[in-house]
């Protein structure tokens, strides 16, 4: 078990930028982006783990138990809170860049003109 | 035996993320986005990150109510 | 350049970016044996110091919380920038009679979701409310709490007609709600400076680890962000309601 479960946040980035890449539609762009942003956490809380290590919540279990890192939960914590209200506004403005041209479809948006 | 559930919560996350970016049409995206959130957040609860797992449960929630929303939106303008 | 020469662009870039990620990783002490310092530190001391038996509760306001209210203000921008991307535009209008919206807004509500939604928010408001103010001591806190508040203005939204939620959530509400949610963050962090030390420093009394009432400014912070995010998701939530069901061409 030793590298093999990074190999998950890896792959996790590189299906998610396959995504957006080959992508005709707008909505299931902003899917595949949340799919990227989702391989940073697992990254993230892979790192931090200690084998046979319990979750860092001392309410029941006497203070010097051997528990994972918290500090990288704590950075992932506010990240998915954050992650799904820029969701909404790339969700906004899809919306109205629909109402403007009538299409989902990336590749039917010209550059800026004038 | 926590190496074993550890793999196959790894395994499973990587396989929905495919199923995510395989489904081209945005309505079905939807489920596989629903069962992608949750595999997710049950990785997290075998990783010993109680927290995180349940930001990622209750986001799973607000996530494809919004696309959906988007997605009716955008629907009835095409007609 | 048509998808399938960008796919094959992707396969070349794709494959060679993924070598040299797992070369990276692959130097990265194994899985399972991290070596930083900090985390059990914490885990050790943190008990003792602050009186709250989550550590990632106060790692994430009171260790770290001037990060913490960095990613506030991220939150709070994304909901005035949605209510800014999906207002009313020129060419549209909104839709204000009764008569025309009741048979479009929400169709023939059954009976059994009805019940359902109306046992419901009880519930989700009490549950809400005890992940946030349980969130020092177990797992939960003001992210989450808030996510789980906001809930309950939407299984309104599903029991009843638009028009009696958009009533029952006044957006002034909301709005003041939001600002003060988020702004109690800072406030809270000023009593520090003004009290001689830092800003964000715990100055509350400490208490015994695991009541409620402990580990200082952990429950008060928790309360506001609580609020804040609550708020910000349900105006969010109110915004892309409104243009699905009251905007229309002009």
């Amino acid at each position: 078990m030793g590298t093999m479960p990074f190999v998950l946040a890896v792959w996790l980035f590189l299906i998610g930028l396959y995504g957006i890449v080959t992508s005709d539609n707008f909505v299931h762009m902003i899917m595949c982006l949340s799919v990227v942003q989702s391989s940073t956490y697992v990254l993230l809380l892979q790192v931090g783990y200690r084998s046979a290590g319990t979750a860092p919540i001392f309410k029941d279990i006497p203070s010097g138990t051997k528990a994972v890192d918290p500090v990288v939960q704590a950075l992932t914590l506010t990240d998915i809170v954050v992650g799904v209200t820029v969701t909404a506004l790339l969700l906004a403005l899809v919306l109205q860049a629909h109402k403007r041209s009538g299409t989902l479809n990336p590749d039917d948006f010209r550059p800026l003109e004038g | 035996m926590t190496a074993a559930v550890q793999a196959i919560a790894m395994f499973t996350v990587g396989l929905f993320a495919l199923l995510v970016v395989v489904n081209r049409d945005p309505a079905r995206q939807v489920v596989a986005m629903g069962m992608f959130g949750t595999s997710l957040a049950i990785l997290f609860l075998v990783l010993q990150a109680p927290d995180v797992a349940l930001s990622q449960i209750v986001v799973a929630l607000a996530y494809p109510l919004m696309v959906l929303l988007t997605l009716s939106k955008v629907k009835e303008r095409r007609r | 350049m048509n998808v399938r020469a960008r796919a094959a662009l992707f396969a070349i870039a794709g494959a060679s970016t993924f070598v040299l990620l797992v070369w990276g990783l692959a130097g990265l002490p194994k899985f399972g044996h991290y070596g930083g310092p900090y985390g059990a530190v914490l885990n050790r001391v943190e008990l003792r110091e602050r009186h709250a038996t989550s550590v990632v509760a106060s790692v994430v306001f009171d260790y770290r919380g001037f990060d913490t209210a960095g990613e506030e203000f991220i939150l709070f921008v994304a909901v005035m920038a949605v209510a800014m991307v999906l207002r009313v535009q020129r060419e549209e209008k909104e839709a204000g009679s009764h008569a025309r919206l009741g048979a479009r807004a929400l169709g023939d509500t059954s009976d059994a979701v009805r019940v359902a939604g109306i046992l419901l928010i009880g519930p989700a408001v009490l549950l809400g409310l005890y992940v946030v103010a349980h969130g020092h001591a177990t797992p939960g806190g003001g992210f989450q709490g808030g996510l789980v508040l906001s809930s309950a203005p939407l299984i309104l939204y599903l029991v009843g007609r638009y028009l009696s939620f958009r009533r029952l959530n006044p957006v002034s509400l909301l709005d003041f709600g939001e600002g003060v949610g988020i702004g109690g963050f800072v406030v809270i962090g000023l009593i520090g400076l003004v009290a001689g030390i830092a800003f964000l420093d715990n100055v509350l009394p400490l208490g015994r680890p695991g009541s409620v009432f402990s580990a200082g400014t952990l429950p008060v912070i928790n309360l506001s962000v609580g609020l804040g995010v609550a708020a910000g998701i349900v105006l969010i939530l109110f915004e892309f309601l409104e243009q699905t069901l009251m905007i229309r061409r002009r």
